[in-house]
């Protein structure tokens, strides 16, 4: 039924189809993190690091890429990123334990170091900052190759003291790359907060010193993110150059299971952390203008805990890899 | 054959792999239109434009980080550091990164990158263009280390380099770019990686070296010779992975060996090399492994005294072949 005043979603090119699914990615990310603290404390995920409250910035980032065909290079904190652009839970789910048949490492990494070239995510380190000067690698062979990729890297706002980081975006201004760094800013690296890491409030400003294009965003607007997001991969990819996107995310969770983020953040800042929920705001906005009924949520909540359940169900009867081939694809094999 | 300089073999090599394979780019600092400063990539710029012949910003991580990045994306990088004592700021994208990004995608992702440096002392470089940094990248598993010491060898090898699918370290020793000349093979030309050469075929003792100090120890062995002292000399020539056997071969022959090389003696490459002759050819010495190493000092001073103070000469190493050939 059309309405008088368009909506925020219609103005940027968003059916309701869409704009379920992208709910759904963030519900299935909450999701699957969420179950993975539960299996921490179950004993039998050893190490967990986690993306909640960082849902919108990437789903409407992976919404704005064209899957398959761009690059995401990620960092630790992109479960739902990658969730959005075609890993499924179960994928996940045996890195978390660390099983042979895990897509991203076979079992070598951590959970959370993601990668998989069918998906074009590059695998990553847990070094902070040197994806940075990959992504600018992979768009000037973009450009090098005559195709009209984009290279998408993602980082904390912690990530961008690195060397590394400036090192990177400097190539991106130089030659103008299809490049989009998105610094997802939640105010602490670990416990160092943001006015001990950069004497600027938001690391966009710094973009003009590298002849980028620096945007600013509410991290936990998925609408606002996916406006500022598509026209950054497009500008990238008409070859009008790089954009820095600083969004303002919050960090539901501690650092990691190894952290307990009450020792360093006052009780009253983390509950209003949780007024900033970027998929309650999202589901306020899609009941509010009719896009979602309670019972959809319903339906996709449920869905998305069966996904979870099959998921774990499955890595937990998965086998471990065998420990001879430990000594596998040091070197290019056969 | 006309006689080459050892640099004629990098041009030669990255010039034919550029012709061949439109894939193959190079990176780094005045490698462009200077051609380099040791005029490595001379005529490169001018044959295949900026955009393959690129000249980077003046910041060694992100040389090699985006080489990784564009090795990801169906291109093959040559990176150039301009000196080997300048590639430490890289030690991160090269340890952490390269080294490893097939072993933790489990094969899912490769890194064909090569990284060419000048390395070694002898040309009054100082503390930071003298350096040999070969130990530190051949304790790394996930990185082949290649030093090829004669003009022929630097063509082949680089040529295999380029066609590696794992990322290649490629130590160039400057003394030798212009020093060193002899015949390169015109056209196709591959020197496997992975295989060291007898130089010289000796009888009383074995000499195991790379780069420079593979001629001062063929030196070293003539002025022996003059003596009646016969001695086999061995250029490495690929430090990971290293050739084994031909080096235990050596040593079941002569029954002594000695290790020359430039950088610092404690936990220089030639440590391992002495490891492994001490402990899988130990039925086959008559005397104890030697080592011929520049001095524990942090680095090769500027001045001639000093320098050649920490730089094993040909002296230096004859005496130690006398001493171990009586032994």
């Amino acid at each position: 039924m059309a309405t008088a005043k368009e909506t925020r979603h219609a103005g940027l090119g968003l059916d309701p189809e869409r704009l379920l699914a992208m709910y759904r990615q963030m519900v299935l990310a909450r999701a699957v993190d969420r179950r993975m603290w539960v299996l921490n404390r179950q004993g039998k995920a050893p190490f967990v690091i986690s993306g909640q409250g960082h849902e919108a910035v990437q789903v409407a980032a992976a919404n704005a890429m064209i899957p398959g065909k761009d690059w995401l290079v990620p960092y630790y904190r992109d479960l739902a990123f990658c969730l959005a652009l075609g890993m499924s839970a179960r994928d996940f789910l045996l890195s978390v334990y660390g099983r042979a048949e895990d897509p991203n490492s076979g079992g070598r990494q951590m959970p959370s170091h993601f990668g998989s070239s069918r998906l074009r995510i590059i695998t990553k380190s847990s070094v902070v900052g040197t994806q940075i000067a990959h992504a600018a690698g992979l768009a000037y062979a973009a450009k090098l190759r005559g195709l009209d990729e984009v290279a998408v890297t993602c980082i904390g706002e912690g990530g961008t003291s690195q060397g590394d980081w400036h090192e990177g975006l400097n190539w991106a201004g130089i030659h103008r790359l299809p490049f989009l760094c998105i610094v997802q800013d939640n105010d602490y690296a670990i416990s160092v907060p943001h006015r001990l890491q950069m004497g600027v409030d938001s690391v966009a400003k710094r973009a003009e010193g590298y002849g980028v294009v620096g945007v600013s965003v509410d991290g936990g607007d998925l609408l606002a993110c996916y406006d500022a997001l598509k026209a950054a991969v497009e500008r990238a990819r008409a070859g009008d150059g790089a954009t820095l996107v600083a969004a303002k995310v919050a960090r539901f969770t501690s650092h990691s299971s190894d952290d307990d983020q009450r020792r360093y953040r006052p009780q009253a800042e983390l509950e209003a952390l949780l007024r900033r929920d970027p998929i309650e705001r999202f589901r306020g906005y899609l009941l509010d203008e009719g896009v979602m009924a309670e019972e959809d949520d319903d339906r996709i909540q449920q869905e998305c805990t069966a996904d979870v359940d099959e998921a774990v169900t499955y890595a937990e009867a998965a086998a471990s890899p065998v420990a001879e081939d430990a000594l596998r694809n040091v070197y290019a094999e056969g | 054959m006309a006689e080459k300089t050892l640099i004629q073999g990098v041009r030669e090599a990255l010039m034919e792999e550029m012709e061949r394979d439109e894939r193959v780019w190079i990176l780094g600092e005045d490698v462009g239109r200077k051609g380099g400063v040791f005029l490595a990539t001379e005529g490169l710029y001018d044959r295949f434009g900026e955009a393959r012949v690129l000249d980077t910003p003046l910041a060694e991580s992100s040389i090699v980080g985006v080489a990784i990045g564009a090795a990801m994306n169906g291109t093959i990088p040559v990176a150039e550091i301009q000196f080997a004592d300048f590639i430490h700021p890289a030690f991160d994208q090269i340890v952490s990164e390269a080294a490893r990004i097939r072993y933790r995608s489990n094969g899912d992702f490769g890194c064909p990158i090569v990284i060419r440096a000048p390395f070694g002392g002898g040309v009054h470089g100082g503390l930071y263009h003298s350096q040999s940094v070969e130990a530190f990248y051949a304790h790394v598993p996930g990185l082949k280390v290649v030093i090829p010491s004669t003009p022929e060898d630097t063509k082949g090898l680089l040529k295999s380099a380029v066609r590696d699918p794992d990322p290649v370290l490629f130590f160039e020793h400057k003394k030798t770019y212009r020093l060193i000349k002899g015949e390169i093979p015109e056209g196709e030309y591959l020197t496997p990686i992975g295989k060291a050469a007898v130089r010289r075929q000796g009888e009383r003792l074995s000499v195991f070296a790379w780069g420079l100090m593979v001629h001062y120890c063929l030196q070293a062995a003539e002025e022996l010779e003059r003596d009646g002292i016969s001695v086999e000399v061995v250029d490495v020539r690929t430090i990971k992975p290293l050739d084994k056997e031909t080096i235990l071969r050596s040593v079941e022959k002569t029954a002594r060996a000695l290790v020359v090389y430039e950088d610092n003696l404690t936990g220089g490459f030639g440590a391992e090399i002495s490891a492994i002759i001490a402990e899988e050819a130990f039925e086959h010495l008559d005397a104890p492994v030697v080592r011929v190493a520049a001095p524990d000092i942090p680095a090769m001073p500027f001045n001639k005294p000093q320098e050649d103070f920490f730089l094993p000469g040909p002296e230096r190493i004859a005496a130690a072949m006398r001493k171990l050939a009586a032994y």
